[in-house]
Formats: C-alpha cells, structure tokens, sequence
C-alpha cells in the first residue's frame, strides 16, 4: 500500500512523515516519531492512555487516523513542560502522588490540562465528569482529583 | 522433639496423623527427616511447604530453629499478587 | 553474615516522611519507558494466533501459507516449544498455557504465533494459517463443571485429596480442608444460625498496560528480554527452562512496568517471543492487545461458596463452616486452598471447618490477583456475619470485635497467631467518625474485615556510594507503585544521610543475585530489609576507611547521624568525618565503598483491614453508587506514608470495580463476550468518592523498622462491606457479586414476590 505524506505540527515543531491509510495517529507518534509518552491500553478509545490534543480537542489517538493529522495542531506530554520548568499540572501529580504505576499518567495530565483550559475553576465533581474518560487502575483517583485541584489553584493564582 | 501439626492433604499421606514428633533444631533438618519418615510427603516437599513456628510464617530461611516447646505447623506455600 | 531482622523501636528522621518518587518526573514527562516503549534494531512484530472455541482438538495446523508470505520471518506452533519440564507438572501447565498443544482449552488459547516485519504483514499472516479443529463440549460455570456430566477437560486429573482414591478422571483437581474441633458439636450449642449461599464472578486484574516484551536471542546461546514483569528473576527461570536456555545467558531486563496486581507473575507471551526470535534470528516485539489480555492473561477465580455460622444469645460464635468451590482455568490450581485458608482468619473460633474445590474450567488460567482467593471468601463469610449479627440483634461491629482474633488465638488455618492487628482496626472503626454520620433514603452502610497473609522472601541489594558521596541502591524487586522512594528513605535512614543523596534503581538479572518477584505484599517489606542490611555492611566499611584517615583502631569508630565519630577520650580532639568526606577519600583508602546483601526475608507477619462504606441504590434502575468510602489497616510501620495511603486507595477501588460492576460474561458458545475496557467496566474517576485512610502502626517484630507488607489486604474488604451496605440499602440480602443493576433489580423483585 503506498504512503500518505503527512505534513503537520507536534508540540511546534513542524514535522513531516509518510503513514499508511489504515495508521492511527496513535501508531504514528509511537513508532514513527518516537513519541512513546502517549501509551496504547485498548486501542478502541476506552481508557484515554493515548490523549492527546488535536486542534485544541482532547481526543484518543488510537481513534485518530494518521493521516487526518495533516494541516493540525498536536499536543502530547513530550511537550506539555517547557524546557527544564514542569507544567502545575506536573508538579502537583508529583507532589500529591497522583499516580502509582505511572501509565495512565500521560493521558491524565493531557486531559486535565484540556479541562483547566476551559474550566480553570473546576468542582470535584466536574473534575471526576472531565476525567471519565481516563482509566487509572492504581490510585482510586483520590489523589489525582485532589492534583488536579491544586495546579488550578496554582494556575488561577499565576 | 518437636511436635508437627501437619495440615490436611498432608496429615491424609501421612496415614491420617495430624502430628507427628520429629527430632530437628532447625527447618533443614525438619524437611529432611519428614521426607525420610513419610516418603510420600515428598511431592508435596516439592512444591514448597512453609513452616508456621509460634505463629510466624517461615518460607525460606531453612536455617530457622525450631525452639523447644514451639508450635511447629507446616502449611501449603501460596501464591500472592 | 549476621543480620538481625528484630525490631529494634527506633526513632525515625527519614522514614516516615513524603518526599517525591525518584521516577517521578520521567513519569510525567512520557519519558519513563514501559513494556512496549522498547525497540531494538532489526526487529520484527509478533503476533498470536488464538483459538476462538472454548475447547478442541486441535488435529491439525498447516502454517505453509503463512511462512510463504513475502515479509514473514518465522511461524511457530507448540513444536517450537518442545517440552523440556522434566516432569514438572505445574511449568507443563505453563508451557502448555504459553502454547496450546493438543487440544485448546479456552476461548483465547495461543495455537500459533508468527514473527514479520511490520504489523500489517503479521496479522496477514495469521490469517493464512489453517487450524483443524475438532470442537468439543465445554463448560465455564463453577457448579456445571462439578456435575458428574459435566464436559470432562483433563482425563488424566483425578482429585486430590479424598479419602478413597478416584477411579474416574474429574474437573475437580483437589479437595481440602482446613479447621479445627467439632463444628457439629458446635452449632448444637448455637440459639442463632446463618446458613447462605454465595457467587463471585471472575474479574481480571486490569492493569492498563498490556503485557509487552521485546526477546532477542542470538545462535551463540545468549538472550536478552526487554519485558513488563513484576518479577524480573522468575521470568528468567521460567524463560530459560522453556526454551532450554542457560540461566546466567538470559538477561531479562524489566521495564517500567504499568501495573500488575499479580496478573504480571505469570509467562505467556515471552516464551512465545523468544521462540519467534530464536526461529527468526531477529529481536521480536510481541505486545497484547486488550482483547487478547481479558481472553489469555489474568484472571481471578469465578466461586461459588456455601458458609453457615452458628452464635449463642450473648454473641458468641460456636461454629463457623465454608465449602469453597474456586476456578482454576482448565489447569490445576490451589485457589480454593487459599479461600479455606483465609475464610474465616479473623476470628476466634472453636469449631471451624472449611474445605475447598479446585475446579476446572474451559477459562483463562487463573492468575494471582491482590490478595488471591481472600476477597470472594471474605465476601460470603462477612456476609453471613453480618447477617447473623443482625439476626441475634446485636451492633455488626460490636459483634466482630467479640469474636475477633487476638494474640493467642488458633487462628482457622492452623497455626496460633502472635501479635495482631484485626482488634485494633475494628476499635478504630468503632470510634471512627464515618461511623456516626447520618444516611439518606435509599443510602446503607456497611462493614467488613479482611485478612491476607504477606510474604517475605530472597532479596539481594547492592548499595554503592559515589566518589561525591551520592549513594546508588539497586535493588531487583520491581516497582510497581513507588517502592524506589520507599527504599531511598530506608537506605537515608540507615546510612543518616539526605533522601536527596540517594538514588535507588531496579537492577537487571545480571547485574544482581536472585530476587523473587514482587508479589505477596513483599516489595518494600524484604527490599527495605535487604536495603537496612546493605547499608549497615557499607558502614562497617566506611567505619574502617574512616579509621584509616585518622590512623585509629577502627574499634574506636562509630557511625552517628551520617558521620564517622572517633570514641575514647584519647581521639578528644579528632572532629567528625561524614560519608561525603569519606567518600571523597575511597580511592586512597581502599577504592569503592559499597555494601552488598543477600537474605531471605522471612516473618513478613499476617495483615487486616477493616473498611467502612456508604451507598445509594436507585431503586428504579438498580443502579449503586458508592458515596463514601473508609479504609482502617495495619502497616507495621509506614516507610513512605502517601504510597501506603495510595495502597488503600487502589485495593478499595478494584474491590469496589469488582463488587458493583466487573465479571467476565461467557456466551453459550464459551465464547468471552467483554474482552474490552468498554464492556468490562472498571471504576472511573466520576463512579468514586474520594477514599479515606487510616494507617495503624503496630509494629512487625520481625523487621527492623516494624514494616509490614500493605500491598494486597485492601482489596479483601471491600466485596463484604459493600455487599453489606447494599442490603442494607435496600433491605435484601445480596449473595452475587457483581451487585450490577440487573442482579439488585431481579433481588427486589423476588422480594416484593416474596
């Protein structure tokens, strides 16, 4: 099957790629581009280890197709720090112990940074509501609700 | 002389005893003589038994003493997550 | 070498504390690499082929097709996995799960596996693979499979365990029985008697990462295997067994691991992965799907269990008796043992009995899940007590504490307890505020107490400390939820240093003796022993480097707060030395400072929780919510106080997963019908409350520090407690779990029936 160039931006950085039609993007950022942060833990969009931000839209991109990137705006945890400074939502998932084994880590911190971009003031309950999407097996969400409680205080203070 | 309480699926190989009296000070010399007095232990032996002495559960320190007057129970080795 | 594990009642400066996890900022960055973030040059993708029938005779499999596709680099069926066990019956089982021999035993079984370029290219190839398969009758349920009709799966099983020899092959693998005294005699004095019948439905472990491994083996012998585990050191033995390889020419390496929950103690795709790489002369990264995580890998026993327990007027129980029958998968098991050994542990009883049925089944094999076997016998029993508590009239929690085991008492599996700690999380639970706090229409609270055992094991830990005075840890238990934070503090503590001059890593299986895995509850207890003991061996090191610089008798050196200090008034006048300075000076004094150790950590002590819950039952749809949730348990002493709380919090949510909506759903076909995350519905961040904790300390006089294992007992209450508050909500007794809407529906049905 013959390759589909893909022109697009990641974290803004321009990057070109060539992918199959049957590719997700999933597959893309992973295997072609080493943009491993993003984890595959169905492939059938149910437990958002793999969010990422398409167009300022949270989206799995186990769903998204590799070649609908071209033209888009993409945002994965490999660029949510900037340099060597961690992002509140980073640092307060660090302090508060927001996560055990680490995998849903990733998509939690992408999803909650979507939520806190268009809720900085979020409830407990619309935080529970904005996370729904993302499967911890670890943690209980306890600690991760009360993360991200904290970086929005942090974020509205900054 | 300790006394050993065997538990079920052990006490049956043994003729149905529930304890017998071995002469061991430590859990080496504990599974040696069991496997010589009751060879048909020995699959059990095995698959790994554990040594309950007073209460603690022993698994693998075989230099473990069995003290005088001690409750010495043997049980299955088990599986955790 | 002498180390004295005994509880010595110090004091703590680091141990105790909550400074952040070593891993941490790889974890929020993406940059801590996993299971299937791993990539070798030249390597190829592996992929599975599966049986879709619950059980058959596999007559034939033709992979000419598949080896001719252009890309494909090797085909493998079981006789690329010869049977090199030696008569061991439970790696045969192993090697048989890994690759299905002469007949497929469930819905999921691995029948071949292929190695190709790209992935497109391997599932292509799969599909040119021709099976013959010759469909037998199969059997899921528990019960079915204990009829005398019952499709037979294993004709060279006979049961264990009875009294007569069985002439006839069975499902049943074993039968035992734990106890103690005369449980007839018993319920003849009993005025009250609870007699009930309970079901638990299988559940997966649910670790969202799925299994993954990159293998390479080279034609000259060695091997390395890249792989998500919690047991780094087993997977080599059982690798190498296997494949026939040399242990130490086996380099498994464990990756970031997301999740295990014991699910991860068992092989399946990494024998598969290195015989595709040994076939192809290539590395081969093999990684499940989801769909083939819930068919193949996992999960917990599906039960059916019979409790009665007998109580006099004043409340004291006369007679408590189970009958357990546990799933093993289609291979034998000792599923049910643990479920007769751990049933009715927390109490003092003078009649008990318990047996278990080791059952076969045409499911997954039955893997490890926190705490095997405990919650779904918890359930029954802390049911019936409860019931029973009610029928006497007489408070639940009131009614445990009487009978609750203590120090001294026989405790149902065997042996007689020492020092413990169920009495102390029912006073706790007693006071707690969660307790007295007022319920709504349609909410129930309720109560349970769980009870695991915690294992110890061998551990080996090397401790080197840096020419700048920085100390590296490496231990080989992996971490599967903050345990090199834990193990950083311990080794500070130790040593009188700065969590911050630490840095603990999980070592590879060449770099590091033997370690068990991670499982029991045993990470922190024995690495944190082993970690104590390392770093008491490099005192004694630096102890002698210091009396080297002060040319003294190293009798005259003690190790205070992190520094060398010269005793005797005739060294008055030599000043302190501390590790960095000592450190600064190992090249002239000796070389390299480090301490190294091997032990076996036994003495991990037995463990209990008692847990608190509120619910809310809709009674129009049967839907249940959990509105507040409480956790009470014992950890000996807790090293790093947040990962213990997350502990809490992680086992309550998995038990609560499993006792409102979790279960495997097998169609008449034997065909699983929810192998996905959408189907199997796990607890989402919006189902929960949030989750509180109460951590006692009654210390292990078996570890130096009091440490005992906190990883599995969490998960034991909570099927009981939430069970118990459901009927209370709703004022029927409920005796299946999952509590989903349809089953609380149908039992309020049957009761406006009547």
């Amino acid at each position: 099957m013959a390759g589909v160039a893909v022109s697009t931006t990641i974290n803004g950085d321009h990057v070109e790629y060539l992918c199959q039609p049957d590719e997700t993007l999933l597959d893309v950022l992973r295997d072609r581009l080493g943009l491993t942060g993003a984890k595959e833990g169905c492939g059938t969009g149910d437990c958002g280890a793999c969010s990422v931000i398409v167009d300022n839209r949270l989206v799995c991109s186990c769903l998204v197709l590799g070649a609908e990137a071209e033209g888009r705006q993409i945002e994965t945890i490999e660029g949510m720090a900037h340099g060597d400074q961690l992002h509140p939502l980073q640092q307060k998932f660090l302090e508060h112990a927001a996560l055990q084994c680490g995998i849903c880590t990733p998509g939690f911190l992408i999803a909650a940074k979507d939520l806190l971009e268009k809720n900085p003031s979020p409830t407990e309950e619309e935080i529970r509501f904005g996370l729904a999407g993302n499967l911890c097996r670890c943690t209980g969400y306890d600690k991760i609700v009360r993360a991200v409680q904290d970086a929005a205080n942090v974020m509205k203070g900054a | 002389m300790v006394e050993v309480t065997l538990w079920g699926a052990l006490g049956q190989l043994a003729g149905g005893k529930s304890k017998v009296e071995v002469e061991a000070k430590d859990i080496r010399e504990l599974f040696r003589k069991l496997a010589e007095q009751h060879p048909a232990f020995e699959p059990l032996l095995d698959r790994g038994i554990a040594v309950a002495i007073d209460g603690t559960i022993y698994r693998d320190t075989w230099s473990k003493e069995l003290p005088e007057g001690a409750e010495v129970f043997l049980l299955p080795r088990l599986a955790g997550g | 070498m002498n180390f004295d594990p005994r509880y010595s009642g110090r004091s703590f400066s680091s141990v105790g504390t909550r400074p952040l996890r070593p891993d941490g900022v790889d974890k929020v960055t993406g940059r801590a690499r996993y299971g299937a973030d791993f990539n070798m040059a030249g390597q190829l993708v592996g992929r599975v082929l599966r049986s879709p029938h619950a059980h058959a005779i596999i007559k034939k499999i033709d992979t000419s097709k598949a080896e001719k596709l252009a890309g494909v680099k090797a085909v493998i069926t079981a006789k690329d996995l010869p049977d090199l066990t030696d008569g061991d019956a439970a790696m045969f089982d192993t090697l048989d799960n890994c690759m299905a021999r002469k007949k497929a035993l469930y819905d999921g079984h691995a029948v071949a596996a292929v190695a190709a370029i790209d992935a497109r290219t391997a599932r292509q190839a799969l599909k040119l693979i021709e099976v013959d398969y010759e469909v037998l009758p199969h059997v899921t349920d528990v019960d079915e499979a204990m009829q005398h009709h019952a499709p037979l799966i294993n004709d060279a099983i006979f049961t264990e365990g009875l009294e007569e020899k069985p002439v006839k092959p069975s499902n049943v693998s074993k039968r035992t029985q734990y106890g103690h005294g005369d449980v007839h005699q018993g319920f003849a004095q009993a005025d009250f008697v609870v007699e009930r019948s309970f079901k638990t439905e299988q559940t997966h472990q649910g670790y969202i990462e799925p299994h993954a491994c990159v293998a390479s083996v080279n034609p000259d012998g060695t091997a390395d295997l890249w792989v998500c585990t919690q047991g780094h050191f087993v997977y080599r033995q059982h690798c190498a067994q296997l494949l026939g390889l040399e242990v130490s020419k086996l380099r498994v390496t464990s990756s970031e691991i997301g999740g295990g929950f014991g699910g991860k103690t068992h092989v399946w795709a990494e024998p598969v992965a290195l015989a595709l790489s040994r076939k192809a002369g290539r590395p081969v990264k093999l990684v499940m799907t989801r769909d083939e995580v819930f068919r193949a890998s996992g999960p917990t026993s599906a039960t059916s269990i019979d409790v009665k327990i007998g109580a006099r007027k004043d409340g004291t129980i006369t007679a408590a008796e189970a009958t357990l029958r546990y799933t093993c998968g289609p291979y034998a098991g000792m599923w049910a043992e643990i479920g007769a050994m751990t049933a009715f542990a927390c109490y003092k009883l003078e009649n008990v009995k318990t047996v278990g049925y080791e059952v076969l089944v045409n499911r997954p094999k039955t893997a490890a899940y926190r705490a095997p076997s405990a919650p779904m016998a918890a359930f029954a029993v802390e049911s019936a007590v409860d019931e029973l508590a009610k029928e006497i009239g007489i408070d639940p929690v009131e009614f445990r504490i009487k009978n609750a085991a203590q120090e001294g008492t026989r405790a149902s599996y065997g042996p007689v307890y020492g020092p413990i700690g169920i009495g102390p999380t029912l006073e706790a639970v007693k006071e707690h505020p969660h307790m007295r706090a007022p319920l709504a229409q349609n909410q129930g609270r309720g109560m349970a107490c769980g009870f695991w055992f915690n294992f110890g094991g061998q551990t080996c830990t090397d401790l080197n400390i840096g020419m700048d005075g920085t100390v590296s840890l490496a231990v080989g238990t992996v971490d599967v939820g903050g345990s090199r934070a834990s193990l950083s503090l311990v080794a500070a503590e130790e040593l009188g240093i700065d969590y911050g001059q630490v840095k603990a890593i999980v070592a590879d299986t060449s770099s590091l003796g033997y370690n068990d895995m991670t499982d029991g509850s045993r990470g922190t207890f024995s690495s944190s022993m082993a970690t104590i003991s390392a770093a008491r061996n490099a005192i004694k090191v630096l102890r002698e480097r210091a009396a080297q610089m002060w040319d003294i008798s190293v009798d005259d050196v003690a190790w205070e707060k992190g520094h060398a200090v010269a005793k005797g008034e005739k060294h008055g006048n030599l000043g302190k030395l501390s590790l960095k300075e000592i450190a600064a000076q190992s090249g002239k004094t000796g070389g390299p400072i480090a301490g190294h150790s091997e032990l076996v950590a036994d003495g991990a002590g037995v463990s209990f929780a008692t847990h608190i819950c509120d619910v809310e039952v809709d009674p129009e749809t049967g839907s249940t919510r959990v509105i507040r949730y409480t956790v009470v348990q014992d950890a000996g002493k807790a090293v790093h106080p947040t990962y213990v709380e997350g502990q809490y919090q992680g086992g309550a949510a998995q038990g609560i997963g499993w006792a409102l909506n979790e279960e495997y759903i097998y169609g008449k076909d034997g065909r699983l019908q929810n192998p996905g995350f959408l189907d199997y519905r796990i607890p989402v961040c919006s189902d929960l409350p949030m989750i509180d904790t109460q951590i006692l300390e009654i210390p292990n006089p078996n570890h130096p520090y009091g440490v005992r294992g906190v990883g599995e007992t969490s998960i034991v209450p909570p099927l009981a407690a939430i069970a118990n508050a459901v009927s209370n909500a709703v004022g029927v007794r409920m005796s299946h779990i999952p509590m989903s809407p349809p089953r609380i529906l149908a039992a309020l049905e049957a009761e406006r029936e009547g």
